[in-house]
């Protein structure tokens, strides 16, 4: 209760001074930036799973530091990043260079979205020509379902 | 003696669900009617034991009883009680046990609200659902015993992990764990269906509402999942493509194919055979995902301490429960009918669209998800697939998605033509336009993505609203609840679309060294830096800042952001303080101390952020209201409640 | 062919993978320094840093560099085994002490023994950078040319070091 006390007091003594503007905590608002978008492309490795710019572990903090220092040097983004590589290994990128093992999973989704866009359109095509004479059956399933369901008659959307 | 029970009575539910499991199936097959009437009184006794073993687990917890190893690990005595109960699914095994409580939950459900289905159905989908009971059961009961002693016991708990005590533990698992089992009624009733061979209309009408509550659990599970992840990770983010939330979202993405696609089978009898295979597919990755987030193949921020005895377990079962379903697919699904025409132009025919781009989503993201494993797994090296691979793939499926969202609604069923609905649509995609052009330059930046998001964003809710005043000017009254509850989602997706898209784009951050009295501003709001005291929490010690958060030289109120150090931890923890508000976040973390004076301070600006959420939660409603449908009743409520909606008219 | 297999395949294929992925460690990642020259430096000695040490001088000798520091629970795991290899002179161990207070360090030395020639400190953990050092302990096997053959992450182990340390040191020295 006592420290509460004092440190209420302290605030009340604090707040009869002047605003000013916070500084930044980087020393360069721009390397920071740009070490910000670096590192949130590589992957900390000592953590579970966590990119870089999150991670408080020590290994990340040299690294970020690295890289500002990489920055002040003029170094790229492609050269920080490839120096990352060629240290931790394609494990570091969160988005993997595209390479032999690669192709799949880079082009995976489109040709499986290729695929499905065909097989839609083959089946759609193929199913018009073969459904055409079933009409009248399945026009008895549905009386028959409706009819399991007791709302026949009702209810038509 | 308490625990032991909780054990004893895990084993008698694994007894009854060995009978639930069998004798209704075979009587349905053999037309037993005694074994049939097995079913709903089996499925009572199960929910029975398995709750009462969930009761005596979370009475260890209660009562401090540290000769339980799990409560040993997993609390302690000055954990406040509200953490102490959540404490209980805070471990794998507790988790599991939740799990299996939802599960026999969902049958209880089934065998209650099922009187207008056919008995043999309801003891197949409830013996199906006894099968998958068993596999869990055993899981439980042979690796993953929550009640095993602990000898002698310890004078006190470990803690559960800080990270957990938050309010978000309380309610994030157990809805997340609902939509993930729920999906097992959709998976039962299909495998049902398959077994009798009767797939047809009334079978999806059956399904239908069981599907969309899971949905609705899963979308709020997933949705407090982000929000929690938000206010307590200290930087912000809302989704970080982390295996274990891919594991939720890919049930999610197929889930939302299914409910689709049900319509399709319900309405017109169409798509029998996909839509059973979704709802095979949307549990079946739920228990995939089981198995990612407690084998330890992957590596997650979130996953639970490993077993490899459990690994080969979940995944045996995996293989059973996935590969018995999928190989009476591939038997019985070639003898199904094709169900009502449709042109290639209509209602159906944009569903299935929609199902392609949903299915290969989910496929996509399963890809990245697994694909460090495969590539491991061929000796072809490691490599990690993080957020700007699933951003750089997902978005882009989603956008074809998100432009048939307006039109989708409005097509005809059978036949549709095209040019009268974008007739219809005009002044949607005027007004998104407009506004795709203005929201971006009034926030000082125009980019093409934003203007894309804002576009289709206005595009969907557009849609909603004039489908909405055109039945309204057309005079018809009473439309169906479930006509409501879609538009209410589609109306979700659009708001989440806002959300994500202005956050995205305009959020601004700032780290900076605060001593008391400096000031620093973000979008327009000034924060000044009071200062920093201590405070003692129930199990930590806080540092708490205050800082006066205004806008335009007006103090609008004081935040307290705080560092929490627990007693039974090394792990320093970040409680970011929030200003909420409907078209802005304003966020404070603390982070470490630089002086006696200063602390370094981060603020974020965050504009639309709470839509993000906002939308999931209008999409669950609209799930809600689906399911109050009146055909989904039985007979005599529907006809109960049409005689009201006509005494109220 | 019934089309209606296509999703048992599939999945058959991916439980396939997922068993094999039950035998893998995720977290273990291979070093792509393995097969390439050993990172240069020169750093100043743990026990004397008027004296600086260089990979360089190593030239001709196979050797191994082991990654340690007073702060590493695990390393301690290790220590013995590394003493009773000094021990038998198969090898000479040097020591990259990493991110460590050099007194730290030495009263770890004096208290659990030093198996290594000499430590080199390395402060900063710069060149832990360069060698891709993310878990302490780690241990190199450098050959002759100063190439890096080898590389174990976390403690050495009795079973790694006879069955595969061991025999790669033999085969490198002939």
């Amino acid at each position: 209760m006592k420290r509460l006390m004092i440190a209420l007091l302290c605030l009340a003594a604090g707040a009869t001074g002047f605003a000013r503007e916070a500084a930044p905590t980087a020393e360069d608002v721009v390397v920071e930036k740009r070490m910000v978008a670096i590192s949130e492309e590589l992957r900390c490795l000592v953590c579970q799973n966590e990119s870089l710019s999150g991670s408080q572990a020590d290994l990340a903090k040299d690294l970020r530091r690295e890289i500002r220092e990489q920055i002040g040097r003029g170094r790229s983004d492609q050269e920080i990043l490839d120096f990352m590589v060629d240290r931790y290994g394609d494990f570091v990128r969160y988005r993997p260079p595209l390479k032999g093992t690669t192709f799949l999973l880079w082009f995976g989704p489109f040709v499986l979205l290729a695929v499905g866009v065909v097989a839609l359109v083959v089946i759609l095509r193929r199913r018009g020509r073969r459904v055409a004479p079933a009409t009248a059956l399945s026009a008895e399933e549905q009386r028959k379902a409706e009819e399991l369901l007791g709302l026949a008659g009702k209810d038509k959307p | 003696m308490i625990p032991e029970l909780g054990h004893f009575a895990l084993i008698l539910a694994l007894l009854v669900s060995l009978v639930q499991g069998t004798l209704p199936l075979a009587g349905a097959a053999r037309h037993s009617l005694s074994w049939i009437a097995l079913a709903r009184p089996a499925a009572r006794a199960q929910f029975l034991l398995v709750a009462f073993a969930f009761g005596c687990l979370t009475w260890a917890f209660v009562a401090n009883d540290f000769s339980v190893l799990y409560v040993a690990q997993h609390s302690n005595s000055r954990l406040p009680l509200e953490y102490r109960i959540s404490g209980v699914w805070g471990g794998h095994e507790g988790s599991l046990l939740l799990w299996m409580l939802m599960l026999s939950g969902w049958t209880l459900a089934v065998s209650v609200f099922s009187r207008h289905l056919p008995d043999a159905m309801v003891a197949r989908v409830i013996g199906v659902l006894g099968l998958v009971t068993v596999g869990f059961l055993a899981f439980i009961l042979l690796t993953s015993n929550p009640f095993e002693r602990l000898l002698p016991a310890a004078a006190d708990g470990r803690d559960l992990n800080p990270l957990l005590q938050d309010p978000g533990l309380i309610f994030h698992p157990p809805m997340l764990y609902m939509g993930y089992v729920g999906f097992s009624i959709a998976f039962a009733f299909a495998i049902a269906a398959l077994l009798s061979g009767q797939l047809d209309a009334a079978w999806a009408r059956w399904s239908r509402p069981w599907t969309t509550a899971a949905w609705v659990f899963l979308t709020l599970g997933i949705a407090l999942g982000s929000w929690w992840a938000y206010y307590e990770l200290g930087w912000g983010g809302w989704w970080f493509w982390d295996p274990v939330e891919n594991a939720s979202f890919i049930p999610w993405l197929v889930g939302t194919a299914l409910v689709h696609s049900l319509a399709v089978t319900e309405k017109r009898g169409g798509f029998k055979n996909w839509t059973v295979l979704l709802a095979i597919a949307a549990f079946s990755l739920s228990l995939l995902g089981t198995f990612l987030v407690r084998s330890g193949v992957l590596t997650s921020v979130h996953a639970f301490a490993t077993d490899p005895r459990r690994g080969i377990f979940i995944l045996i079962l995996l293989a059973i429960v996935v590969g018995v379903s999928l190989f009476l697919f591939a038997w019985r699904a070639p003898k199904v009918g094709l169900g009502g025409s449709f042109g290639l132009v209509s209602r159906e025919s944009l569903l299935l669209v929609n199902n392609v781009l949903l299915v290969v989503a989910a496929g996509s993201v399963l890809l990245g998800t697994l694909y460090p494993l495969f590539i491991d797994a061929l000796g072809l090296g490691k490599l990690s697939v993080g957020p700007p691979y699933f951003n750089a793939v997902f978005v882009p499926l989603m956008v074809p998605l998100l432009v048939l969202m307006a039109p989708g609604p409005l097509a005809r069923w059978k036949h549709a033509e095209m040019a009268p609905v974008l007739k219809k649509l005009l002044p949607a995609l005027a007004v998104a336009v407009a506004l795709a052009v203005a929201v971006p330059l009034a926030y000082g930046q125009w980019t093409p993505l934003t203007a894309l998001g804002i576009l289709l964003a206005a595009w969907i809710a557009g849609a909603s609203v004039i489908a909405v005043i055109d039945r309204l000017r057309a005079g018809v009254t009473g439309q169906p609840l479930h006509w409501w509850g879609m538009h209410l989602a589609h109306a979700g997706v659009a708001v989440f679309v806002v959300g994500v898209t202005l956050v995205s784009a305009y959020q601004q951050e700032k780290d900076v060294r605060m001593a008391p009295d400096d000031t620093v501003t973000v979008g327009g709001y000034s924060f000044r830096f009071v200062g920093v005291r201590e405070a003692m929490g129930p199990n930590y010690r806080a540092m708490v800042g205050e800082l006066e958060l205004s806008k335009d030289g007006k103090v609008l109120r004081s935040m307290h952001p705080e560092k929490r150090a627990y007693l039974t931890s090394t792990m320093p923890m970040t409680e970011a303080a929030i200003d909420v508000g409907l078209t802005r976040d304003v966020y404070v973390s603390l982070g470490e101390p630089i002086d006696e004076r200063a602390w370094s301070v981060r603020v974020y600006y965050k504009p639309f952020v709470d839509w993000i959420w906002g939308g999931c939660l209008l999409m669950a409603l609209g799930g809600f209201v689906a399911i109050g449908d009146r055909r989904y009743r039985m007979k005599k409520a529907a006809a109960a409640k049409q005689a009201a909606q006509g005494a109220a008219a | 062919m019934n089309r209606f297999l296509l999703p048992l395949g599939i999945f058959i294929v991916l439980v396939v993978f997922l068993a094999i992925g039950l035998s893998l460690n995720p977290r273990e990642v291979p070093s792509p320094l393995i097969g390439k020259p050993a990172p240069a430096f020169e750093l100043p000695q743990l026990h004397k840093p008027e004296a600086r040490f260089a990979p360089q001088d190593m030239q001709g000798e196979v050797w191994l560099l082991n990654v340690w520091a007073s702060w590493c629970v695990s390393c301690r795991q290790e220590h013995p085994l590394l003493v009773d290899l000094a021990n038998s002179k198969l090898v000479p161990i040097y020591g990259l002490n990493y991110k460590d207070p050099r007194d730290d360090a030495l009263r770890w030395l004096k208290q659990f023994g030093d198996p290594y020639v000499l430590s080199i400190a390395d402060v900063e953990g710069r060149v832990g950078i360069d060698y891709g050092v993310y878990g302490v302990p780690e241990t190199y096997v450098i050959d002759k040319a100063g190439v890096i053959r080898f590389k174990q992450i976390g403690p050495v182990t009795q079973d790694v070091l006879e069955k595969t340390i061991l025999p790669l040191v033999k085969e490198l020295q002939k």
